[in-house]
């Protein structure tokens, strides 16, 4: 294997290109998780969540719908299922661990019942007219940085929408400061007037409909079809991600990014070394990485403090 | 605070008949209450009296069964918070309501906007907040972290919150349990302007002293039920007291001590943090025939010394002494075996296992003796008779010794700690915080019995927050500041105010050296 070669990897446009749209679906389901978990809910059935929304939001393509109606639908199922789980975890207070993983099973199983119900003929996954790279003038000129930041799909500008706006709202507005309140001491929101039910699952329902969006992400801008097995884990990264962003959206940001670049840095390091090295070595890099890089960083982290404590009005 | 003497004041508040039950409970019965423009009216009761329960029922934490509430003549709708902040009623909780990770600032402003504002309007809250402050003598800088306030500076943040939104009566809830005595001057000297502005104020407490100096008009509850109400200036403490207790004030006779030989010894030990403060090269000896007060505010090493007396928190460095002799490897079974008795401070986290029996429970530390257990089988009839022999010597109120710790009230759990740590007569006793929480009754019955293990010649370490249980039963006082330790003082040899300073932290670093 060529050192200088693998190093040259990291200066090319294309790899930044592809790095950064791996990061696209991992910066929407992270946002996702990190609203839910900033208001103190725990979301574990990002996963499931995901898969339903790269699966309605296709579906509504492939069925003759605009793009965009598309990714509005698989947000408003992810909204529902937020709702859903909004419901047992806040005014019934059940485990949100449990409750979680329920979810992603449900949603998980509803989606393949869902898709054989619907496309019973097909051996071969239909495809659609996929989301179209938009290069931005100029700043997509600006070399390495210009094409990979700048020459992608509309969806994954809003991914970087998405980052600045949970960022305003969380610091600048109330509806964000009641939010982080709310994960911080629910006590503290419902003495001043604003019903803790309402603000939790709310954010449950924004966050689910976001993690839904990275999941639509993967069927209409990085392939153009859905299959199944396709989430393939990246709900759980996204869970490692906010704890690596220590529940802040411009950390997690960069930590969506660093991931998705050790995964694209993986597949061209399979390429030069002609299979000397089991290629799974290669695979398992990036989760070996955000494991140390979790360790070293996220020890410091200081967590919502009502984090996956359930609130009950008028119990002592 | 004279203004509201007079009859002519506006009534700002009434309730009528309220009545509340938690399931066969009854918190409180038909209690009925008004409140005038500019006045103070102490609401003085035991805890169990019912006061926190009423006062959660006008700010709509919960819903009454039965009665009315007016607020300025128009009625308040029930169970809503929302509406009671509405129509100016503001309340320091007894526990602060604030998110700890987030500015001083933004608890403020919570929920004084809509939601869906796109903009929080920082610069005019901050001015408003450094105007309010500056008016009623409640600094505090808005950008702080609450993570970085103290006790008297976040209750001052709770105050500012509703005063922020413009609350005419402002209900506070044991407002000086966790405040040092200049803290609560400086409460007084607030509360004072606040009526001058013409606020009402509700002052919630059990101690009859605040209550004298700081109302106008006290409202006395017992079990649940108005005991009376007097106007401050024509009642005596005595009186007051009897309506609070219900009957003659248990008083406990303290003899002059005989000190004895040292019998646990700190020697420089330094630890790391529990939560609050570590110790830091603290020495400290405690003698047989004494009870040694540990004064201060809460998080400032209390919670660590507990826990390394007790074993269960190691020291980084320097030496424990017992009986004269360098302890060794210290652990909690070294500890229970070198003849410690151990009060902790959290009856529930730390000191019983609510969901196991009362047998189970008194065992727990001595379970290994072969008084309870044969070839490691353990002696359920022994532990039962044990259990039976506590319930009766320490009068615990409890249906049998197979009930749920779980179901006895504080005072009754506080009573088989009592009896599970004073079994065998142990030399050592660490009693932590070992009446918060209880009635006056219970807290004289736990007194009594430390009074008794000293007079038979125990070394008593009593850690409290309440300084006037410290002054009652201490024959040295050490007070604890960020970790360290003062000088220990005799009986009667400090002032309240002088152990106020040391808790505040004036003098405590120099004496650090020389605390013995």
């Amino acid at each position: 294997m060529n050192v200088s070669e693998a190093f040259e990897i990291l200066f090319t446009a294309s790899f930044w290109v592809a790095a950064i749209r791996i990061a696209s679906p991992l910066i929407f389901a992270t946002m996702g998780e990190l609203i839910c978990e900033r208001a103190g809910v725990l979301n574990l059935g990002i996963e499931g969540i995901m898969v339903a929304g790269a699966f309605s939001g296709w579906f509504t393509v492939y069925m003759g719908g605009d793009l965009w109606t598309g990714v509005f639908v698989a947000a408003l199922t992810g909204a529902m299922f937020g709702l859903l789980h909004g419901f047992l975890t806040v005014p019934l207070g059940l485990s949100q661990h449990v409750t979680g993983i329920g979810i992603t099973l449900l949603a998980a199983s509803l989606t393949y019942f869902t898709y054989r119900i619907l496309l019973p003929e097909v051996s071969s996954p239909p495809k659609i007219e996929p989301f179209q790279p938009f290069a931005v003038p100029l700043l997509s000129d600006i070399p390495v940085i210009g094409p990979a930041l700048f020459n992608q799909t509309p969806l994954t500008y809003l991914a970087y929408f998405t980052v600045a706006a949970v960022a305003f709202i969380f610091y600048r507005t109330p509806v964000g400061v009641a939010v982080r309140a709310v994960g911080e001491n629910p006590a503290a929101v419902e003495a001043q007037g604003i019903s803790v039910t309402a603000v939790r699952i709310g954010a449950v329902m924004a966050g689910s409909a976001l993690m839904a969006v990275g999941g639509a992400f993967l069927t209409m801008s990085a392939f153009n079809s859905f299959f199944f097995e396709m989430i393939n884990g990246r709900g759980w990264i996204a869970i490692a991600l906010v704890v690596f962003g220590s529940w802040r959206p411009g950390k997690a940001l960069i930590g969506a990014i660093l991931f998705a670049a050790f995964d694209a840095y993986q597949v061209r390091l399979q390429q030069i070394t002609g299979g000397v090295i089991p290629y799974q070595i290669f695979l398992m890099m990036p989760f070996v990485l955000s494991i140390v890089a979790l360790v070293v960083v996220a020890r410091r982290a200081t967590y919502p403090k009502a984090l996956m404590v359930p609130y009950q009005k008028g119990e002592r | 605070m004279n203004a509201a003497q007079g009859s002519e004041a506006e009534t700002v508040l009434r309730l009528s008949g309220i009545t509340k039950r938690f399931g066969t409970l009854v918190a409180n019965d038909a209690i009925s209450l008004s409140l005038k423009r500019g006045e103070v009216v102490a609401l003085l009761g035991e805890n169990g009296a019912g006061k926190t329960t009423l006062m959660n029922i006008l700010f709509g934490h919960y819903t009454a069964d039965e009665g009315e509430i007016e607020v300025f003549g128009k009625p308040l709708p029930a169970g809503d918070p929302n509406a009671a902040l509405g129509a100016g009623i503001g309340m320091v909780h007894q526990h602060f309501t604030l998110a700890d990770q987030m500015t001083v600032l933004e608890n403020i402003v919570l929920g004084t906007q809509s939601l869906w504002s796109l903009n929080l309007g920082k610069s005019r809250a901050r001015a408003k907040i450094r105007q309010l402050a500056t008016d009623y003598g409640l600094e505090v800088d808005p950008d702080r972290m609450i993570t970085e306030l103290s006790v008297g500076e976040r209750q001052r943040v709770e105050i500012l919150k509703a005063l922020y939104r413009e609350a005419r009566i402002l209900i506070l809830d044991e407002p000086t349990a966790v405040l040092t005595p200049m803290e609560t001057e400086a409460l007084f000297a607030t509360l004072q302007k606040l009526v001058a502005a013409g606020l009402s104020v509700i002052f919630i407490s059990h101690k009859l002293g605040e209550v004298q100096s700081v109302s106008d008009r006290v409202v006395v509850l017992r079990g649940g039920k108005l005991a009376g109400e007097r106007m401050t200036s024509e009642a005596t403490r005595r009186e007051l007291a009897e309506l609070m207790v219900g009957g003659q004030l248990p008083v406990n006779e303290i003899g002059p001590s005989t000190p004895r030989d040292v019998l646990f010894e700190l020697r420089s030990v330094s630890t790391p943090s529990m939560g609050g403060a570590a110790l830091r090269q603290i020495s400290m000896q405690l003698r047989g025939g004494e009870i040694t007060g540990l004064a201060g505010i809460s998080g400032n090493g209390q919670a660590a010394l507990a826990a390394l007396i007790a074993g269960t928190l190691e020291a980084r460095e320097g030496e424990i002494v017992v009986h004269g002799a360098p302890a060794g490897r210290w652990s909690p079974r070294a500890a229970l075996d070198r003849g410690l008795g151990r009060i902790p401070e959290d009856r529930h986290a730390t000191g019983m296992i609510g969901d196991m029996s009362v047998a189970e429970n008194v065992i727990s530390e001595a379970y290994r003796s072969p008084r309870f257990s044969r070839f490691g089988f353990l002696d359920w009839k022994a532990a039962a008779a044990f259990a039976d022999d506590i319930i009766k010597a320490y009068d615990v109120k409890c249906p049998s010794a197979d009930a749920r710790v779980r179901l006895l009230s504080g005072g009754n759990m506080q009573k088989l700690i009592l009896g599970r740590a004073l079994d065998g007569d142990p030399d050592i006793i660490l009693a932590s915080q070992p009446t918060r929480g209880l009635d006056v009754g219970a807290v004289a019955y736990v007194h009594a019995r430390l009074i008794e293990a000293r007079d038979r010649g125990a070394a008593v370490l009593l850690i409290s927050e309440d300084l006037d249980e410290i002054q009652t039963l201490s024959d040295r006082i050490l007070v604890i500041h960020r970790g360290r330790l003062s000088k220990p003082s005799l009986r009667g040899e400090r002032s309240v105010m002088e152990l106020g300073e040391l808790m505040a932290g004036h003098g405590v670093e120099e004496g650090a050296d020389h605390a013995a």
